[in-house]
């Protein structure tokens, strides 16, 4: 049996595809700020927030009502993505004819606002919510137990990642979303309503969000702070990626995932800061990031 | 980031001559010396000396944001950098307070010129993005870095004797002496806006290709700003080390850099005494709410709010409308 | 004294001045929102609270007003709090402050002002080595005890070869160090450590490396929701299923009590306190519980009980509340309360009592909410502390 650098190669399979699995999430992220970024304009600060929402919500149908996590998986990013869209319209909306500096700060505030409800009413040590019993139990790879469950979360945000691609590159509503960011006013003469558009990219990129939130329920804690760092880490892989193309996002989350999976093995004290290191990397070679556009 | 006319700051869209203003600017500076001269007399002088850091930390913010048009989301880096280093050499070095301080600046300073470096490299959000995640590579490096003392911090550092004479054990004596380089940096930062390096500055926040065009390197102005305002606010976190005899993680985390641009924004940005209003009212705030828990955030993030929608030119710059006259 | 017996309100506050009645202020300093609001928080004021009228300070004219305050955990909020208390505030005993860096902080302000400060919360063995002070009781536990109890006594029961996940910053990596060296001496093998980022979400990777390792015990040298993170993940990826033993080097009954014991069962772990020992711990447990919302005692909260009932009575032994005179009754007299039974305060400012080594229980073998330990083994108290000399404290002398 031959080593790699003193880790065996099962050892290694096993640890790539847990990186794939942390990729998932950094994925489904970026792919909704892109989204957010491509219309809008804004960075989106709250989305950690909202990914933190979207698994609140899923233990509130099970806690107060009684819904499983299936009917969650869809009922909290719908909820979540409603939240959002109440919140473009009453505030975000009001600075569109300002610099996008502004909508970042706005959202920053958003999120302090809503994690610091969330940490008052549910305190800070996490809640439990159990994995699906369907997914419960793993299987033997021979070179890693892997978890039902894991598995699910990387084909469900694979299904979620390139459904939203093919949404946006393929068909007419991600046609016209593609010239509105390009021309709005142009869009609203051919009589589309421009800004319910965007209401709606809002409240789908924030759906986003909160579907990864409900993915993450089972497995992380449920806590109010859950999205906090985690969106540093998702803006970085953004800078990385650049936000010029929604492929590029979702390439950019899952192989950063890779590359953290990795980290973890050969050099763990590393770990927490090597997406960061690339992005420095990244932004002395090709500051427009790896799938951006020049500014 | 101020481009359109209604973001201008209220300073340059009311017109009076650049003499009057500074002698108003001048009156204004002295009531607030005598006034902080008085201050630690009738108030507790460690909350004083609190938002007097606050103050200079958020007016070197300003200086970037306010007067350069970036947004950095990772100051809290300089702040809390020059805090460990300036702790550091108070306590394991032994260095006299003053000498402490001017390593934790130069620390900082340097911090600047190599994140300054990249980060300008990118604008707008990016640059926003840029910042903060070098920030956070800062914090994780204070985390496991021995000498910072992870989560610990670096507690009790000698507050130590100035030029190794006076004793600034007393909090009246420390004070002063905090007061004084307090007042020395905002004087300097008064000072950089108000010369000609300044106006090109301001130039190129209004219309970068122009000032391009007209023969100006953009990016070694915003460089150079961008470690300007590193540096003060490096000063004011090595000295609030010596305040608080504390250099902590809390300096160095991404609230803290939160923190400064909500006092920015909320005194008013672009402003010269925005951030020290504004440093005034957010200190007040979290000391006589310090018992509401994480009741603190959601007020923080409401104000954040509400500035944003409402408030955009902060408590200062409404007031400078209102009286006509560049604050 | 007999006088203020008929003195009614006006002789009352009269004596309040006079040389017998005691005025004191405790402050309660915890986390009340953060990751430990649950184990410390307002519990650690209903202990504070009974230990003031289990001792019947108002009949013996020591009157006593508590107060309380969120440190959020952080070193600066801490040391800030505290010297207002001291201050503006006159508080004269500052008890309980979790979190080892706010305690540190604490115990510095405290020395500086000259008062006292008994710390039942937090877990750094600095307070009684070389940063110990003459007014500082560390009271329920540290991690050496932890290490030890957990570490030793794991490696007699079979458990030879460890393990270890650490959370790498200071407190992680001096946890890791105290129980390898306990596990080393008492025979056990350290197969290898992984260092995760703090704080993490992710640790199946870490658990994976674990697993592979082939170690019996996986040493968990983490905290708060990184523990709970950790212990959650290893039961999705079967790791005690698969035979190999968690245990927790630092896990408190409510972090038991969030995980669910479906989760949490089989883990190991030490304690100083737990409420199903003695009919005399249920009898003030339930009491508690009954003025806590039903949650149980946590240690913390029975240190802050046990070391308010002692510093009350070395208050009235001696008649002041002169921190110098308080603190040497403290020390001379042995302790002795309901919830930890017999113990010392050394010189060094260690309180120390028996410790418990604890396995959660599976789903079955629990009987109702909150029974949740088997006591594996109890290691007693003049083994279950660092020893005096070990630890540099300059007031040991």
């Amino acid at each position: 049996m031959f080593e790699l650098l003193g880790i065996p190669p099962q050892a290694l399979f096993g640890q790539l595809l847990l990186g794939l699995i942390n990729g998932s999430f950094y994925a489904l992220l970026s792919l909704g700020l892109a989204v957010i970024f491509g219309l809008l304009n804004i960075i989106n600060f709250a989305h950690g927030a909202l990914y933190m929402m979207g698994a609140f919500v899923a233990w509130m149908l099970l806690n107060y009502l009684g819904i499983g996590y299936w009917p969650a998986l869809i009922l909290a990013p719908l909820a979540v993505g409603i939240f959002g869209m109440v919140i473009e319209r009453l505030m975000i909306a009001r600075l569109y004819h300002l610099d996008h500096l502004y909508g970042l700060l706005l959202t920053f505030g958003l999120a302090l606002i809503i994690q610091g409800l969330f940490r008052n009413e549910y305190g800070i040590s996490g809640l439990p919510y159990q994995i699906p019993t369907q997914l419960a139990g793993g299987q033997n790879l021979g070179f890693m137990f892997l978890p039902n469950y894991r598995a699910w979360v990387v084909v469900a945000s694979l299904l979620v990642c390139f459904g939203t691609w093919f949404m946006i590159e393929k068909t007419r509503l991600g046609a016209l979303l593609r010239a509105a960011t390009e021309n709005p006013a142009l869009v609203g003469a051919f009589g589309i309503n421009v800004p319910r558009l965007i209401t709606l990219t809002y409240g789908f990129g924030v759906a986003l969000a909160a579907f990864a939130g409900v993915l993450a329920a089972p497995i992380y804690s449920v806590n109010p702070n859950m999205g906090a760092d985690l969106i540093i880490v998702v803006f970085a892989v953004v800078v990385i990626g650049g936000m010029g193309s929604i492929l590029g996002s979702i390439v950019t989350g899952f192989g950063l995932g890779l590359v953290e999976g990795l980290t973890r093995v050969f050099y763990p004290e590393g770990s927490a800061v090597v997406i960061f290191v690339i992005m420095a990397i990244v932004l002395l070679v090709k500051p427009a990031g790896l799938f951006g556009r020049a500014a | 980031m101020v481009t359109g006319p209604e973001t201008a700051p209220a300073g340059i869209s009311v017109p009076v001559t650049a003499t009057g203003a500074a002698r108003l600017h001048l009156a204004i500076f002295a009531v607030a010396l005598a006034l902080a001269l008085a201050a630690p007399f009738f108030l507790y002088p460690v909350f004083l000396m609190k938002v007097l850091c606050f103050a200079l930390f958020a007016s070197a913010f300003n200086l970037l944001l306010g007067y350069g048009g970036l947004l950095s989301f990772g100051h809290a880096a300089y702040f809390g950098s020059a805090s460990y280093v300036a702790a550091h050499a108070a306590k394991v070095w032994g260095l006299t307070p003053e000498l402490a301080i001017l390593l934790g600046t130069g620390a900082a300073a340097v911090l600047g010129v190599v994140f300054g470096a990249l980060a300008i490299r990118r604008q707008g959000i990016y640059f926003a993005m840029v910042t903060l995640a070098f920030a956070q590579m800062v914090y994780f490096f204070s985390l496991q870095a021995p000498f910072t003392g992870g989560e610990d911090g670096i507690q009790s550092v000698p507050r130590g004797r100035l030029f190794g004479m006076i004793s600034l054990g007393p909090d009246i004596n420390l004070y002063f002496f905090v007061l004084a380089i307090v007042v020395g940096g905002l004087l300097l930062i008064y000072r950089i806006i108000h010369s000609p390096f300044g106006q090109v500055l301001k130039a190129i926040r209004d219309n970068e290709p122009r000032a391009v065009s007209l023969g100006y390197r953009a990016n070694r102005y915003k460089l150079a700003v961008f470690v300007m305002s590193a540096t003060l606010a490096g000063l004011a976190g090595a000295t609030k080390a010596l305040v608080f005899q504390l250099a902590s993680l809390t300096d160095v985390y991404w609230t803290m850099s939160g923190e400064v641009v909500l006092i920015t924004l909320l005194g008013g940005m672009g402003t010269v005494f925005g951030p020290i209003v504004g440093a005034a009212i957010v200190v007040t705030m979290q000391n006589y709410f310090a018992g509401f828990g994480a009741w603190v955030t959601v007020i923080q993030g409401t104000i954040f709010v509400i500035g944003v929608l409402l408030f955009r030119e902060g408590v200062v710059g409404i007031l400078a409308r209102w009286l006509r006259r560049p604050l | 004294m007999t006088f203020s017996r008929f003195a009614l309100p006006l002789g009352a506050l009269l004596l309040a001045g006079a040389a017998h009645a005691q005025d004191i202020r405790i402050g309660v300093l915890n986390d009340r929102s953060g990751i430990y609001a649950d184990l410390a928080g307002q519990g650690s004021v209903v202990a504070a609270q009974m230990a003031v009228e289990d001792f019947g300070a108002e009949e013996k004219g020591i009157n006593v007003s508590i107060v309380s305050a969120d440190h959020q955990n952080r070193p600066d909020v801490a040391s800030t709090i505290a010297r207002q208390w001291y201050d503006e505030q006159g508080v004269d005993v500052i008890v309980d402050v979790p979190t080892s860096s706010a305690a540190l902080a604490v115990s510095d302000i405290t020395r500086e002002k000259n008062r006292i400060f008994l710390d039942s919360g937090a877990g750094t063995t600095e307070l009684t080595g070389e940063q110990c002070s003459p007014n500082t009781i560390h009271w329920t536990y540290d991690t050496y005890a932890l290490a030890n109890g957990t570490g030793g006594a794991m490696v007699e029961q079979g458990g030879t070869s460890w393990f270890f996940i650490t959370a790498d910053y200071a407190f992680g990596h001096s946890l890791e160090e105290e129980t390898i060296a306990v596990v080393e001496a008492a025979g056990g093998e350290v197969l290898g450590t992984v260092r995760h980022p703090f704080p993490g979400t992710d640790f199946s990777s870490f658990l994976l490396q674990a697993q592979s390792s082939g170690a019996d015990v996986i040493g968990l040298a983490n905290a708060g929701g990184d523990t709970i993170n950790t212990v959650k993940q290893a039961a999705e990826f079967g790791i005690t299923q698969a035979g190999q033993d968690l245990a927790g080097l630092l896990i408190f009954i409510t972090d038991i009590h969030a995980l669910g014991l479906e989760t949490a069962q089989g883990l190991v772990l030490t304690e100083a306190f737990y409420w199903d020992l003695n009919d005399d711990t249920r009898a003030w447990s339930q009491r508690f519980a009954e003025r806590h919302g039903g949650a149980m005692p946590t240690m913390v909260h029975a240190g802050v009980y046990s070391s308010v009932l002692h510093y009350l009575k070395a208050v009235e032994a001696t008649g002041t509340k002169e921190a110098e005179a308080v603190m040497a009754e403290m020390k001379a007299t042995p302790t002795e309360d309901p919830l930890f039974g017999k113990g010392e305060v050394r010189a060094d400012g260690r309180k120390i009592h028996d410790m418990y080594l604890f396995r959660v229980k599976s789903p079955d073998q629990s009987e109702g909410p909150w029974d949740y330990y088997e006591t594996i083994a109890t290691i007693p108290a003049e083994r279950a502390f660092r020893p005096m000399e070990e630890g540099g404290c300059p007031l040991v002398e």
